[in-house]
């Protein structure tokens, strides 16, 4: 029974770990169990090869998870130079809506794809809308102040919709795992893969594909990259910046919802979950560089396959080795890998 | 600040002493958390003045306060002043190698990789089950010379200690900004390479400014683990530096006595709005950080401030 198995797989962590604390694991169920489940080990040159095999597949569904959230963090970054921590909150939102989302579909008994669907399509408009009340609303006054005041600014939006979410949907958590058990999983030699997970990879390819083909052949892509490049000179050869703004930051935050909806069935949607998102996505950002697409992927990549190589073979140190990479890549590279020098103003 | 400000500050300061005898025991308590707290945003504002927000503060606040826990858990040693004092030293040792790293980033690269560091020490933290992992672990009760004062009294015997410990800052921190290295931190935040074309180094001077924060943010860390008696990892994770920062917009960079007011405001606030209405703490927190910012960008002190120029212009 395919159902009974993936049922299982979702409560019960496959790997032996030390149990978490309380608050640690209301915070961050999502990072907790390791994704590939291990059948059986047979000797042990073949449990070697299992290992860095479920390493690989657990790092690449954890860097899709953070591909997606961070991208659109990124891009409000490099397009409007603010570091967004709001963004939380658009992962906090898209996470509930989809739960809501789940829930409208599992009680109206509508195929799973379609619910799938009707949960990216309601957080996307959640995002869109929260976007544009923020940008036009509260983001537009503070433009001109200095960066890290905007920065406090988002922090305060921040705070808000933390209150707001608790005021639409209460303390009590939503599970949304109804897509995750009706994608079923499918076996690789010794190995359990959740399809969820690896659609999850498939929407983070897809997600890079489209913003790198966006950025590169479309006439938007290309204004973008103008005002990434220079806001003033932008401004002067005629494009509209502040409409190039308001899209960006909506499609940041609908991105941003996007992460959180995916994201619903595999996590526990309870409150304070983007309070810890925002962090692994700065993390994630200021390793590839702010502000760069191609640095994102390559930053949620290195971050996803550290920290599912620090699950499987060092589970203590796993929280510390995204921030001690994101703080050895610094050293190194003090405004992350993928980042254009900027030149000295006197 | 001239004698005026001095004399001011010592009445304050009297008074503030001499309120604990008559003040009812949370009042007490409050106050103690309230200014112990208060240092940690006295470090922020050191930083502010040359442009510099540390979204990892609480990194310096934890230090500080698993010092002081550890120190008594292991060694049985119980004495609050050396205990605090001990706290502040530790702390000042790791800004300081964190500086060499620290100094050279600037704006929102120096807020997030300060934030990076604060949550390698919560990872940590978290991950080490011998020190109670999230839960964390009681603090033993302080001693003060060998006398071991219970309930009422060592509240009070605290915040004695709290408020001394915070006047003496105030006073460093004070002349600190009058010296040439303080009053370059204006400078910094307009205009770095000017101060480097004068034969001074940026970076030193930042390395110097993430070293007071950091003694002031384990003093405070320190003081706030044996008022609290217990310490926990979430003293380092980024929502409690998140809360410092918060304070310390609110007080502004103005003045020093500001951090200590607007830290006493916040705690009462916060006490009120948690016991009131529960669900919207947070909420109310970030509308008045948002109302603060938009229209009182310099922070609660420069009212006062702007009360002055207008007794100036009358008179």
């Amino acid at each position: 029974m395919p159902f009974k198995r993936a049922h299982s797989r979702l409560f019960i962590p496959p790997h032996p770990q030390p149990l978490p604390a309380t608050r640690e694991r209301a915070r961050g169920e999502g990072r907790g169990a390791p994704t590939a489940a291990r059948k059986s080990s047979r000797g042990e040159g073949r449990d070697t090869v299992l290992t860095a095999f479920a390493i690989i597949t657990d790092g690449l569904v954890y860097a899709a998870y953070l591909f997606i959230v961070a991208i659109g963090l990124t891009l409000i970054f490099g397009v409007m130079k603010i570091l967004n921590v709001a963004h939380g909150s658009f992962y906090a939102f898209g996470a509930y809506g989809a739960a809501t989302a789940v829930g409208i579909y599992a009680d109206a008994g509508w195929p799973a794809a379609a619910g799938f669907l009707l949960m990216i399509v309601f957080a996307m408009a959640i995002g869109v809308v929260i976007g544009l009340v923020l940008e036009r609303g509260l983001l537009r006054l503070v433009y001109g102040r200095d960066e890290v005041v905007v920065v406090l600014v988002t922090y305060a939006v921040f705070l808000i919709l933390e209150d707001v979410i608790r005021l639409i949907w209460g303390a009590q958590s939503y599970p949304a795992f109804q897509p995750m058990v009706s994608a079923g999983s499918i076996e690789v030699g010794d190995l359990v893969l959740s399809n969820y997970d690896i659609l999850l990879v498939a929407i983070a390819a897809l997600i890079a594909a489209l913003a790198w083909w966006a950025l590169r052949f479309t006439r938007y892509g290309r204004v973008l990259t103008t005002v990434i490049f220079d806001r003033e000179t932008a401004a002067a050869f005629g494009i509209n910046v502040t409409v190039v703004y308001t899209v960006t930051f909506i499609i940041g935050a609908a991105l941003g919802a996007v992460g959180g909806a995916v994201m619903a069935p595999k996590i526990s949607v309870t409150l304070g979950i983007g309070v810890e998102v925002i962090v692994l996505a700065f993390a994630v950002v200021a390793i590839g560089g702010m502000g760069s697409i191609e640095g994102a992927l390559v930053g949620a990549l290195i971050v996803g396959l550290c920290r599912a190589a620090a699950v499987h073979l060092a589970p203590q140190i796993e929280l510390f080795v995204i921030y001690g990479v994101m703080a050895l890549v610094l050293v190194v590279r003090p405004y992350g890998l993928f980042v254009r020098a900027q030149p000295r103003k006197i | 600040m001239g004698t005026r400000g001095y004399i001011v500050g010592a009445l304050l300061f009297l008074i503030a002493a001499a309120a604990a005898q008559v003040a009812p025991d949370w009042v007490v308590s409050l106050a103690t958390i309230a200014f112990a707290n208060a240092l940690v945003v006295l470090g922020l504002i050191v930083m502010w003045r040359a442009g510099l927000v540390s979204f990892g503060q609480a990194l310096y606040y934890c230090v500080g306060a698993y010092t002081v826990a550890l120190t008594a858990r292991w060694t049985g040693f119980t004495d609050a002043i050396a205990l605090v004092l001990l706290g502040g030293v530790v702390a000042g040792i790791v800004a300081v190698l964190v500086g060499f790293l620290l100094a050279r980033y600037r704006e929102i690269f120096f807020a997030m990789l300060s934030l990076a560091l604060s949550m390698i020490l919560y990872g940590v933290l978290v991950k080490t089950e011998s020190l109670g992992s999230t839960d964390g672990f009681t603090v033993a009760v302080p001693t003060f010379f060998g006398v071991a004062p219970r309930g009422d009294a060592l509240g009070r015997a605290l915040y004695w200690l709290t408020l001394g410990i915070g006047a003496v800052c105030a006073v460093m921190v004070g002349a600190y900004f009058r010296s040439v290295a303080g009053s370059l931190a204006a400078p910094i935040r307009d205009n770095e390479i000017r101060i480097e074309f004068l034969g001074v180094s940026a970076s030193r001077i930042v390395h110097v400014k993430i070293f007071v924060a950091g003694v002031l943010g384990g003093l405070g860390g320190a003081l706030a683990a044996l008022a609290i008696g217990h310490v926990d990892p979430n003293m380092a994770y980024w929502t409690t530096s998140g809360g410092f920062v918060f304070v310390t917009i609110l007080a502004g960079a103005g003045s020093i006595a500001a951090a200590f007011v607007g830290s006493l405001c916040f705690e009462a606030v916060r006490s009120f709005a948690v016991d009131a209405m529960p669900g919207l703490w947070q909420m109310t927190l970030g509308s008045v950080l948002l109302l603060t910012i938009l229209f009182l960008p310099d922070g609660l002190g420069s009212l006062v401030a702007r009360l002055r120029k207008r007794d100036e212009a009358a008179s």
